[in-house]
């Protein structure tokens, strides 16, 4: 605060020391307004990029898109429901707008599970199997990036390395080529997914290992332990607890990659939202919308919660953590 | 070491009875826990039907596909054209009009020699017969009507299929030998025509050469520098595309941008009022962070595909995708940083009597902001690469591009040229963000 007024009957000394604090002050704000400046400028320039290089201007577009969502409103309420549980309904005309009941997977004659939420456990499926694959993989390789672990550092460099390019692979090229060798299906979600938590969860996992207390390590290094027995009894023991709660951290993340992946080609809920959105099939996009909001919220609360338990209340950085 | 009494073992089992009578879940937790785990993957295997799609699987295909990631291949039609063999190029033809090729030399008798691992390995094709050359040795293939015939005794590098033969030279390539042509197949290492594609007039010139021309005093083109003319035949390659590809990445880097600082901007005030210590109104703080749980948990899928609907394809969509997820995103996190700050700067300020804004800026804000600028740093960076996933439902962007060449299944060199350009862009952008925040907060905190 430089606002302070010139109080009276500084000394010669004092008076020096007030005047430098103050240009001090003032070459500080002109930094800040100055970089202030130019990232209000730049976010001009690219506002101004991004609207030209649209297929629809803004301001153009913007009543388009009131319009779109005005429009877009189910018949009445209950179809909402009707779409998520597949029941008939009343404006079946034929078309597959008002066709919920085709979809329907039967598991025996007369009990089925309703499209939507079929297409929902696959998408849960596929990012629970990839964090357990993921995470596995991840588990075994951590410990070779580990400074406190590993001395050679062309292992540690070799590990880091691999890691960050998982992370920073572009999920969809994964998923794109192997949808291309094995046709569309989640096989494809499950190895983008799971290659990019490695990357991802390697490096937290390395991380935490490095911080890990050296004291049990020596302990057993005195008794002639091998490093496989000092990795097991000394650091995993004392790691564990943060590893999992990493891993459901990831989950939660996954959850939404996975819908993601889904819909340029690794099947699930991501899938059929971008069809029925597509298509302009109201009813079935709020109900897909809502069951998606609904799972999100519960995945997230319940590993919230199992966390907590784990690890107590830790400032977790959330969800982006690790992306 | 001695065996201990049995006194003594007692009281040891009495004393650390946690260590000697572990609860059963904490003795064999790990192994139910594994074996679950294991049940699971097996339940998921039959689920998602693995053995058979990998049975089904083209995995023909898929060699291919890698090949083409780092190696290219050409592959004109020898057509048999009234005694001669004529080459026919496909409209991707690597090869300019007329343009020497080293290993498909024509001869003066109107037959074709094409080579394929040195002089051991080549093809002798003329319109009646074709001597196929494996590791030095001739096997004539004759040419009827009715089609091509193998000799007896052939290595397993050649195959009679039908009226075809098949020849096969691993990597460098294979044919496919008929009654009316010969389709020749040549694979070489690294990217066709990177530089020119064959119709520019500067085709066949290679890097070094380029370099040369750059600093050359006679112009190729007399409207311009040759700078100028090289850059604008290598942005304008047909092949590659590299102007439409940058322009591309360019959008995608927008959309993280704008969508992330949108983000930050309004999450700032928000999250005030979301903190519990600094707006002291139950109802708001909660209806502030229902809020932000709300757009943070409707998936950036859902917001990506709403707003594609809405403004077209192209980056508005998806920095309106990112800009709602992350308004929440950072809301939540910048409420929970300004929850824990010190509230001793504060009260210094109020009790010096400074109104609730002033308070604020110089009690709150300089304690938070290292932390509120290093999480968005955060944020931006990830963005970079969430922005490439969300460009492919739609919003555009190398995304979208990069969805296209992988759509075509024989870009894979492309899908490999983008892929590099956005590791090398993630990879400076997270040095980038890495070194302010580490300015901003200390090595040590990230």
């Amino acid at each position: 605060m430089a606002d302070i007024s010139e109080p009276a009957g500084l000394s010669p000394a004092s008076a020096t020391l007030l005047r430098h604090y103050r240009a001090q002050v003032m070459t500080r704000r002109v930094y800040s307004i100055l970089i202030g400046l130019g990232v209000l400028v730049a976010l001009a320039l690219a506002m101004n990029y991004a609207n030209a290089a649209n297929s629809g201007k803004f301001f153009d577009r913007l009543p388009y898109m009131f319009d779109f969502i005005k429009n877009f409103v189910p018949r009445d309420p209950l179809e909402i429901f009707r779409a998520m549980f597949d029941l008939p309904s009343p404006y079946f005309d034929g078309s597959a707008k008002y066709d919920y009941t085709s979809a329907r997977v039967y598991i025996t004659d007369s009990l089925y599970i309703p499209n939507f939420i079929y297409q929902l456990i696959i998408t849960v499926n596929i990012a629970i199997v990839s964090t357990i694959i993921g995470g596995g993989i991840a588990f075994c390789l951590c410990f070779f990036a580990a400074t406190n672990l590993v001395g050679a550092g062309a292992v540690r460099w070799f590990m880091r390395r691999t890691m960050e390019v998982l992370r920073a692979f572009p999920e969809i090229v994964i998923a794109g080529l192997l949808t291309a060798v094995l046709s569309i299906g989640p096989i494809a979600a499950v190895v983008a997914v799971s290659l990019h938590t490695i990357g991802a969860l390697g490096k937290l996992f390395f991380e935490v290992v490095e911080n890990a207390d050296m004291k049990p390590d020596e302990g057993l290094k005195s008794v002639g332990a091998t490093w496989l027995e000092r990795v097991r009894y000394a650091i995993v023991p004392q790691v564990m607890p943060n590893f999992v709660s990493y891993g459901l951290l990831r989950l939660e993340v996954n959850v939404r990659a996975s819908t993601i992946i889904g819909a340029v080609g690794g099947g699930g809920i991501g899938e059929v939202f971008r069809l029925s959105i597509g298509r302009d099939y109201a009813a079935q996009t709020y109900a897909i919308i809502i069951m998606l909001l609904v799972t999100i919220i519960v995945i997230d609360q319940f590993s919230g919660w199992l966390r907590r338990r784990l690890v107590g209340n830790q400032g977790f950085n959330i969800a982006k953590e690790s992306v | 070491m001695t065996a201990i009494s049995a006194a003594e073992r007692l009281r040891l089992e009495k004393k650390f009875p946690d260590v000697f009578k572990q609860s059963f879940f904490k003795r064999f937790g790990l192994l139910i826990g594994l074996v679950l785990t294991v049940v699971y993957l097996i339940f998921c295997y039959f689920f998602f039907n693995v053995g058979p799609a990998f049975q089904n699987g083209k995995w023909d295909r898929a060699a291919i596909y890698v090949q083409d990631w780092y190696s290219w291949r050409a592959q004109p039609r020898l057509r048999f054209e009234d005694g001669a063999v004529v080459p026919q190029w496909s409209s991707r033809g690597q090869y300019a009009q007329g343009a020497t090729i080293d290993w498909l030399t024509p001869q003066a008798d109107g037959s074709m020699v094409a080579t394929f691992n040195g002089d051991a390995n080549r093809l002798d094709i003329s319109t009646t017969q074709v001597d196929v050359y494996v590791d030095g040795v001739a096997y004539p293939v004759t040419i009827t009507a009715d089609g091509a015939f193998a000799p007896a005794d052939v290595p397993a590098a050649i195959v009679q299929d039908r009226q075809k033969v098949l020849v096969n030279y691993g990597f460098a390539g294979q044919a496919e030998i008929r009654d009316n042509q010969v389709a020749v197949q040549r694979r070489f290492f690294g990217w066709a025509n990177f530089l020119y594609d064959p119709k520019s007039p500067l085709w066949g010139n290679d890097l070094f050469s380029s370099i040369g021309l750059v600093f050359s005093g006679d112009r190729v083109n007399p409207d311009m520098s040759n700078a100028q003319y090289v850059l604008n035949q290598w942005l304008n390659n047909q092949a590659w595309q590299h102007g439409d590809i940058l322009i591309k990445l360019l959008q995608t880097l927008v959309m993280a941008f704008v969508g992330t600082l949108l983000a930050t901007l309004i999450a700032f005030p928000l999250a005030f009022i979301a903190a519990r210590n600094i707006t002291q109104n139950r109802p708001s703080n909660w209806f502030m962070k229902r809020f932000f749980d709300f757009l943070r948990s409707v998936d950036m899928l859902i917001w990506a595909l709403f707003f594609t609907r809405g403004f077209g394809p192209g980056p508005i969509p998806g920095i309106a995708a990112i800009f709602f997820t992350d308004t929440g995103a950072l809301g939540k996190v910048y409420a929970e940083a300004l929850e824990n700050v010190d509230d001793k700067q504060r009260e210094g300020m109020q009790s010096v009597g400074a109104s609730p804004l002033s308070v604020n800026r110089y009690g709150v804000v300089p304690q938070v902001l290292p932390v509120f600028v290093s999480q968005s740093l955060y944020f931006w960076e990830s963005n970079t690469r969430s922005a490439t996933v969300i460009g492919a439902v739609g919003a555009g962007g190398i995304g979208l591009k990069l969805l296209e060449s992988m759509g075509t299944n024989s870009d894979w060199d492309k899908v490999a040229y983008m892929v590099l350009l956005i590791l090398l862009v993630v990879f400076i952008f997270d040095n980038i963000s890495n070194a302010i925040r580490s300015r901003l907060i200390g090595p040590a905190a990230h």
